[in-house]
């Protein structure tokens, strides 16, 4: 399950690289909605953020270019987004809209469950689903009470910290998925830091899905430099290796 | 127009950290641990008198305290009109009312048994008061600081490396306070089970926002036992600068529920009153979203932070303490600005007139306490937060006269 930098160079890049994404087999896609403080996010999302808007790209035209993705893909589309573009706009516009385009939901990234029960409820009525994330830092309890709450999956983040690609995944990874994939009926897929194919090999098992960001915004990034085609060909490419790992399972 | 009386109230926040509408807990759930932490062992603090005692011996004997409540005699004649009274913050140690706050977090940092401690800093005033705390107390310290900050605060640079703290510039973004906050909160997000994040100002998710004014709430304490030994009375008006807005909240905190006196908070009129001119979200921003809270920001119609712009750059932040905009809604305080040209030239008259050099943050409430002065008779009293002292700003005032 990749996720993409809405407007990295432009938006239409950002839907020609999902849909060969989609067509690589990509089970759905995450498209980040650049935000001018992304405190969860490391320096390769950050960096494809801030040129995303110094371009001047507003919510509204991406909202529009995912709308006319979404008929033409075989995957469902979710927004990554803060709440403090979410609030500006107003839940139930924001919400309104994702529904009018066809999107199926949204990861709320700095929304923690006890402030999420308005969005819930906006989401719930709408039938988009409300993605909320568990992380290493999360107690049991707490994290019963997210899956409660929580709508389509659960995301969780692999390690305490921020976006970005790393060398090995945390040793308690797998014991605290499978932990929480025990206690919920919501698939759960694992993000933050997964680049390399073993750790794709490892965690395919024990996850219903993985997020791959940073790795992909990176390369994705190489069509400021490159020509698009091979900056699509490459992103499709790392896409289809890490599939074909879990093929092999 | 007046508000209904009792409509602000001082039991403010109530338990999820919300000040009304305002406040709240808008972060990561990476970071929720350890705010949680935080919550509790500040609970745990607040009713173990060890805690209060060794705090308030060290404001007493390693800070200075109470600073003293001045009356500027030939600052009030040269503006003609109501006494003009000073809360010097700026005769504390590290020379600035940030300390007070810094040595409170760092015994907290003591509590949790954490090691290592970070911080944002805009004019480096948090940044030297942390370093300075983290030394007394023997813990690691790193400040992220803005490198549009680095170049204008020089001075405060050197004196945090000094102190044993290591200085991490910042790039990305506007490359001043709101930034470094980002970049602090990042490196907690991946260190919250060893490191404390020493927030500077009454900003941030909640508890930051309430621990920050308690901190700082000695000042507003102090000012009122001062003014009944010094005039038998209350101002009737008290004015601070609002950066984040932690002297002005330590300083009006124990006044709110005294009606009679008036507050007024004085944000960053920077250049103009158009966008990206100034820093002053209570004056012409609106409510949203930033840094974990919700208050009166700078954001454009997505939700995006505007920049903003102001020749101090402890105020140099689009945003702003939710309990500032509490008070605001409420009534209760008022909020003006004032411009980088009205700051400088309230810095000139205060070094002149009393040979007290002000930092640039605590110039905006000098100049607007000048302006409220002129307008009113001689029997009237004003007491102004002298947040902090002008010494890091010397070479940027000279850079800035130079034009
Ligand atoms: C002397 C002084 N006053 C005021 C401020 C602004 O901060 P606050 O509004 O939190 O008091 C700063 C911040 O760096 C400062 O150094």
């Amino acid at each position: 399950m990749p996720f993409v930098t809405a407007g990295d160079p432009d938006l239409e890049f950002t839907s020609a690289v999902i849909e060969e994404l989609v067509a690589r087999g990509a089970s759905m896609c995450e498209v980040g909605i650049p935000y001018s403080d992304p405190i969860a996010d490391g320096q390769v999302i950050q960096e494809s953020y801030t040129r995303a808007l110094s371009r001047g790209i507003k919510v509204s035209d991406i909202l529009q270019t995912l709308g006319q993705l979404a008929p033409r893909i075989n995957g469902p589309l979710v927004t990554m987004v803060s709440h403090a573009i979410i609030y500006r706009h107003g839940m139930e516009r924001y919400a309104d809209a994702l529904q009018d385009k066809g999107i199926a939901g949204m990861i709320v990234p700095d929304l923690p469950v006890d402030e999420s029960d308005g969005l819930a409820a906006v989401c719930k009525t709408r039938d988009l689903s409300l993605i909320q994330l568990v992380t290493p830092t999360t107690s049991r309890d707490r994290a019963l009470k997210i899956a409660d709450t929580s709508s389509g999956f659960l995301y969780y983040v692999s390690v305490a910290g921020i976006t970005g690609e790393r060398s090995v995944v945390p040793q308690e990874l797998q014991e605290r998925v499978g932990w929480l994939r025990e206690q919920t009926s919501l698939p759960v897929c694992i993000g933050f830091g997964i680049s390399q194919p073993e750790h794709v090999r490892v965690l395919c098992q024990v996850a219903d899905g993985l997020i791959v960001g940073s790795a992909i915004v990176r390369r994705m990034a190489d069509a400021a430099t490159d020509s698009r085609d091979q900056a699509l060909r490459q992103v499709g490419d790392y896409l289809s290796s890490l599939l074909a790992v879990m093929d092999a399972r | 127009m007046l508000p209904p009386p009792g409509s602000c109230s001082a039991d403010v926040p109530d338990e999820t950290g919300r000040y009304g509408k305002f406040g709240g807990r808008y972060v990561p759930e990476t970071l929720v641990y350890a705010l949680d932490q935080l919550a509790a062992e500040y609970e745990a603090a607040c009713g173990d008198a060890t805690f209060r005692g060794e705090l308030d011996g060290l404001l007493q004997n390693y800070v200075g305290r109470p600073s003293p409540l001045f009356f500027a005699r030939r600052l009030t004649a040269h503006c003609g009109g109501a006494e003009i009274w000073l809360k010097r913050e700026d005769l504390n140690h590290t020379g600035a009312h940030k300390i007070n706050n810094t040595l409170g977090q760092a015994l907290l940092t003591k509590r949790m048994g954490k090691k290592r401690v970070i911080a944002e800093t805009g004019a480096g005033q948090h940044g030297v008061a942390t370093a300075t705390a983290c030394a007394h107390f023997g813990l690691q310290c790193v400040v992220y600081m803005g490198e549009e900050d680095i170049r204008r605060q020089a001075p405060n640079v050197f004196s945090m490396k000094l102190l044993g703290a290591e200085v991490r510039g910042v790039t990305s973004g506007s490359r001043t306070l709101r930034d470094a906050i980002n970049e602090a909160m990042r490196d907690w997000m991946s260190s919250v089970e060893t490191t404390h994040y020493i927030l500077g100002s009454v900003v941030g998710p909640h508890p930051f926002p309430k621990i920050v004014r308690d901190f700082q709430a000695v000042i507003g304490r102090e000012t009122i036992q001062q003014s009944h030994a010094q005039f038998q009375g209350l101002p009737n008006t008290v004015v601070a600068c609002v950066g984040g807005g932690s002297n002005a909240a330590g300083m009006f905190y124990p006044l709110v529920g005294h009606h009679e006196v008036e507050l007024i908070g004085v944000e960053a009129g920077g250049r103009s009153s158009s966008p990206g001119d100034h820093a002053s979200p209570l004056t012409y921003g609106s409510p949203g979203i930033l840094h974990g809270s919700f208050s009166y920001v700078m954001q454009d119609e997505d939700g995006q932070t505007s920049p903003v712009h102001s020749m101090s750059a402890g105020l140099d932040y689009p945003g702003v303490g939710p309990e500032h905009s509490y008070w605001k809604s409420t009534g209760r305080v008022n909020y003006t600005c004032c411009s980088d040209e009205e700051a400088l030239a309230a810095f000139d008259v205060l070094a002149s007139c009393e040979g007290i050099l002000p930092a640039l943050e605590s110039s905006h409430a000098v100049a607007h306490a000048m302006a409220w002065a002129r307008e009113r008779s001689s029997d009237q009293r004003i007491v102004v937060c002298l947040s902090g002292r002008g010494d890091k700003d010397a070479s940027e005032i000279a850079r800035l006269k130079r034009g």
